[in-house]
């Protein structure tokens, strides 16, 4: 369960860090100087009110916005400027606060879409069929299945995922980002828009792929009651500044948090 | 092969061996685990069983005492019925979607010391009421997922505990020796299952079977069926259900056929499909299920599939149950009948994974005359059988080309039964039970002095064919103001019926007039709302909203037209109606986990509806408590509209020619 590239980090150890990052667009701050860390093998939550810049800090992660000050630093390798690409294949992986999945495909297809990463074998030798590339494929589809049987969607294999529910598509958008391996997992809002049993089982998921697989998990998440039964540790944002850091019950009595929370008054 | 099969071997670990030596290379058992179809044969099967066995023993399992059985249809929580029995314990599986209390009373009710579980969820819900049942030492499991951090004291994973006892198979040869010994000293009369009834009336009862008893009468179906170790069965039916057991387990050790459990319980559909079983089994609910999820498919299917469709059924309907009989039929009904089959019902039972049903049995609950017809005519050969736990199983069953869709058929083989003065069904059976597990009050109270059974169902024998008709519960059985005979099952069939009708609760007893309260078919409505540009955002919405109430009436209005048209049942009409603002739930106690609709419960807990119903109001309030999947409470609550029908006037006194 190993990303290529990049040397070995022991749980527990820092896995990625972030440095007195700071990203803006034109005149507006996301995010101003933060910096924290996440260990290996830990749920880590990134949360705040609306606009904190929660998904712009995932985007710096994924190496999808390019910080203008700070750096981050990935199994001990300092980055100034990655692309996503190079994130996916480093050992990143993350799902989309609005589900990006293939929607004429179905769940089967979108898992081994995780997969491409993995395959080895050329086009031409693909198209064969045969020999080495066939049995590359095997060995995918069974880890596909793996997966599959892990988040327990055997029923809608072959259902195109545009006709599934909401609450399995972001199921197999997990399974999708499961399917690369990462060691780091980056899930941006996985529960938004679930209803509570939804919630449970998704819950239920992000904990055994952090315990089964030992995926680094770091997650946005506006419903605190999950944020707090999930996470080892949380950071807080607000307006682009990083205002608590620390376990859930720290978090939790926070003065600073509270008031960014439910306000101040005036 | 099948009719002696049970010669020599009087329990079910004995069948187990012989089945080994006979049909060694073939398949036994079948499961779908990560997309692949793996396969046991019986002498893999056997191998295993005796390696779980000895695992069992030195965990401490003896001869005598009872091992709780938890989870869906996979072939390791057989293989714990099988190895139990080996050592001659005995399995008491319960139902897997049961709720921690059901689940509390069966294991502290049948004192249970083992539990062998199916994964994490049952685990876990164990040990919620783990102070409740105190005898209760160890637990087994087959999915390792999730219980990795889990204190194992006490529990231990199936693979290891086989493992294990595989090791000391191969090393020790006296081990060898003991465990032949253990199965040839288990004896016919020895108790081989409990099965929990459903608790349709009140408080599950343990129902003890015997190993020769079971064998005995499984012997007899496999016989009448002309099963063989060719056959081929899907085990997706609840282990806990006498039914699986029974068709499944018993038959299957029996016969020799191939048990094949599916992925897991949803894609059950699909499985079927893939296996193809020779010998279906299906209560009136998933048949209907299956129909009414064909219909809606050819609802959307384009104009010319659809006119060919309707068009071939109409001859099917026509021709088909008599083709399937072996009747009569005019030549030109045979041929477009074989038209039919090369374009419609091939491609269906295809479809629906019955290409290679050779007989299938539905049982349960009164089925549909429309609904049975439809599938015979279609040319699967699907009978009824009407049967218990306390009979293990089989009382009546339809023998091939004697089937009528209103009788369950003539006793079976070495089957005696007879009609008390009440009406009420009463039978002596080779597989009746011995008594119910630490009752004997309840034991004497569902037995004749005589020896007979009482079945609490209502029934006569047909002077036509001499099958055995069932018309409801005996205690269900009622009689409106005026005398009219009310049999509820009755009518609320002929309702459900009606795709986009799902369940039906009928009243009348001690009232003036028939009323029904119904839930609608989310799928089959929620397709049909979509078709019509009809916005809703919840089951209670959809239930409430005008157009639906419209398109209820119509079905309503017709199945008034069908029972005017009947002297007996004129009087029945239905004079009024509402949607229930919820789904009728196992989970909130309003069905049973067979989805039986528990009238009592019901009746108490709508008691305003029903009496709006009565009182003449046009709507009524209701708040209801319900029970979400983790246990958790909630309520529900809804002003519910109440329909008037207009019925055919019924004369005098026809209702008394009953």
């Amino acid at each position: 369960m190993r990303a290529p590239g990049g040397p070995e980090v022991a749980v527990g150890d820092v896995l990625l860090a972030v440095e007195n990052v700071s990203l803006s667009f034109g005149g507006v701050k996301a995010v101003s100087d933060v910096s924290f860390d996440i260990r290996k093998g830990e749920i880590r939550a990134i949360i705040g009110p609306n606009g904190a810049g929660k998904t712009s800090m995932l985007n710096v992660i994924n190496g999808f916005y390019h910080p203008q000050q700070g750096r981050i630093t990935f199994k001990g390798e300092a980055r100034a400027r990655m692309r996503p690409h190079e994130a996916a294949s480093g050992g990143i992986a993350r799902t989309f606060q609005n589900v990006a999945l293939f929607r004429g495909m179905t769940a089967l297809d979108n898992i081994m879409a995780g997969r491409t990463l993995k395959m080895h074998r050329n086009f031409f030798w693909q198209m064969l069929r045969y020999g080495p590339a066939m049995r590359e494929e095997v060995e995918h589809r069974r880890r596909a299945e793996e997966i599959i049987d892990f988040l327990k969607i055997q029923e809608i294999r072959r259902v195109p995922v545009g006709r599934l529910p909401y609450g399995l598509q972001k199921r197999v958008e997990l399974g999708r980002a499961l399917a690369m391996e990462p060691e780091l997992l980056l899930l941006d809002e996985p529960m938004a828009g679930m209803n509570l049993e939804e919630k449970e089982d998704m819950s239920r998921f992000v904990l055994d792929a952090n315990d089964y697989y030992g995926t680094t998990i770091a997650l946005i998440e506006h419903d605190m009651g999950v944020v707090m039964d999930l996470s080892d540790r949380v950071v807080v944002l607000d307006h682009g500044i990083k205002i608590a850091d620390g376990a859930p019950a720290e978090v939790k009595s926070n003065q600073a948090v509270i008031d960014a929370y439910l306000g101040v008054a005036h | 092969m099948a009719s002696n099969a049970a010669a020599g071997a009087d329990t079910f670990p004995k069948l187990l061996v012989r089945n080994a030596q006979l049909f060694g290379t073939r398949p036994a058992m079948r499961h779908k685990d990560l997309g692949i179809w793996q396969t046991w044969t019986w002498a893999d099967v056997l191998d295993i069983v005796r390696a779980y066995a000895v695992g069992l023993h030195r965990l401490g399992l003896e001869r005598g005492e009872t091992i709780a059985i938890v989870g869906a249809n996979r072939p390791r929580l057989y293989w714990s019925v099988m190895a139990a029995q080996v050592l001659g314990a005995i399995p008491v599986p319960v139902y897997a979607d049961a709720v921690a209390e059901e689940l509390a009373y069966v294991l502290a009710h049948a004192d249970v010391r083992f539990a062998a579980v199916e994964d994490q969820e049952q685990v876990d819900k164990i040990q919620s009421v783990l102070e409740r049942v105190p005898k209760l030492e160890s637990m087994l499991y087959d999915e390792k997922r999730g219980l990795r951090d889990y204190d194992h004291s006490r529990l231990h994973p199936m693979e290891d505990v086989i493992e294990e006892g595989r090791k000391a198979l191969a090393s020790d040869p006296s081990v060898r020796a003991w465990l032949d010994g253990e199965i040839a000293a288990g004896k016919g009369s020895d108790p081989s299952i409990i099965l929990y009834t459903s608790g349709t009336t009140g408080a599950s009862k343990g129902v003890v079977l015997t190993n020769e008893r079971s064998i005995h009468a499984a012997a007899d179906t496999v016989a009448f069926d002309k099963l063989t170790e060719n056959d081929v069965a899907l085990a997706y039916l609840p282990l806990a259900w006498v039914g699986d057991h029974y068709l499944n387990y018993a038959q299957g050790l029996v016969s020799g056929f191939c048990m094949a459990c599916p992925e897991n319980a949803d894609t059950a559909m699909q499985d079927l499909r893939e296996i193809g079983p020779s010998f279906y089994f299906a209560p009136p609910r998933t048949l209907e299920l299956l129909l009414t999820r064909v219909m809606i498919r050819m609802e959307d299917a384009g104009f010319l599939k659809r006119k060919l469709f309707h068009f071939f059924i109409d001859v099917a309907k026509r021709y088909g149950e008599r083709i399937l009989n072996g009747q009569p039929v005019p030549l030109i009904g045979r041929l477009l009948y074989g038209i039919g089959s090369l374009l419609v019902y091939g491609p269906l039972k295809n479809v629906l994974g019955f290409s290679r049903v050779r007989v299938a049995y539905t049982a349960g609950e009164a089925i549909g005359p429309d609904l049975f017809n439809f599938y015979r005519s279609i040319g699967l050969n699907l009978k009824q059988l009407y049967g218990q736990t306390e009979a293990f199983l089989y009382v009546t069953a339809q023998p091939d080309g004697e089937i009528y869709s209103d009788t369950v058929g003539p006793a079976c083989p070495n089957v005696d039964i007879r009609i008390a003065e009440n009406g009420e069904v009463q039978f002596k059976s080779p597989g009746m039970f011995t008594g119910y597990f630490k009752d004997d009050g309840k034991t004497a109270e569902a037995m004749t002095p005589d020896g007979y059974v009482k079945t609490g169902d209502a029934g006569f024998f047909d002077e036509k064919t001499g099958h055995l008709k069932i018309i409801d519960r005996a205690k269900d059985v009622g009689r409106l103001k005026d005398g009219t005979l009310f049999p509820p099952k009755y009518i609320e069939n002929k309702l459900k019926f009606y795709p986009n009708i799902r369940e039906v609760v009928a009243l009348g007893d001690q009232h003036d007039f028939v009323a029904v309260m119904l839930n609608i078919d989310l799928t089959a409505v929620g397709s049909w709302a979509e078709r019509n540009n009809v916005v809703y955002g919840s089951y209670q919405e959809l239930a409430g909203h005008p157009l639906v109430y419209g398109m209820i009436e119509k079905h309503v209005a017709e199945v008034n037209r069908s029972l005017a048209a009947d002297r007996v049942m004129a009087g029945t009409q239905i004079k009024r109606f509402l949607i229930l603002h919820k789904e009728l739930d196992a989970d909130d106690g309003e069905l049973t986990r067979t989805q039986k609709v528990r009238r009592g419960f019901v009746a108490e807990r709508y008691a305003p509806l029903i009496k709006a119903l009565y009182d003449g109001s046009k709507e009524a309030d209701i708040s209801t408590e319900v029970t979400f999947e983790d246990g958790r409470k909630g309520v529900i609550s809804a002003r519910v509209k109440i329909s008037d029908m207009k019925t055919k006037p019924v004369a005098a006194a026809m209702g008394e020619a009953a």
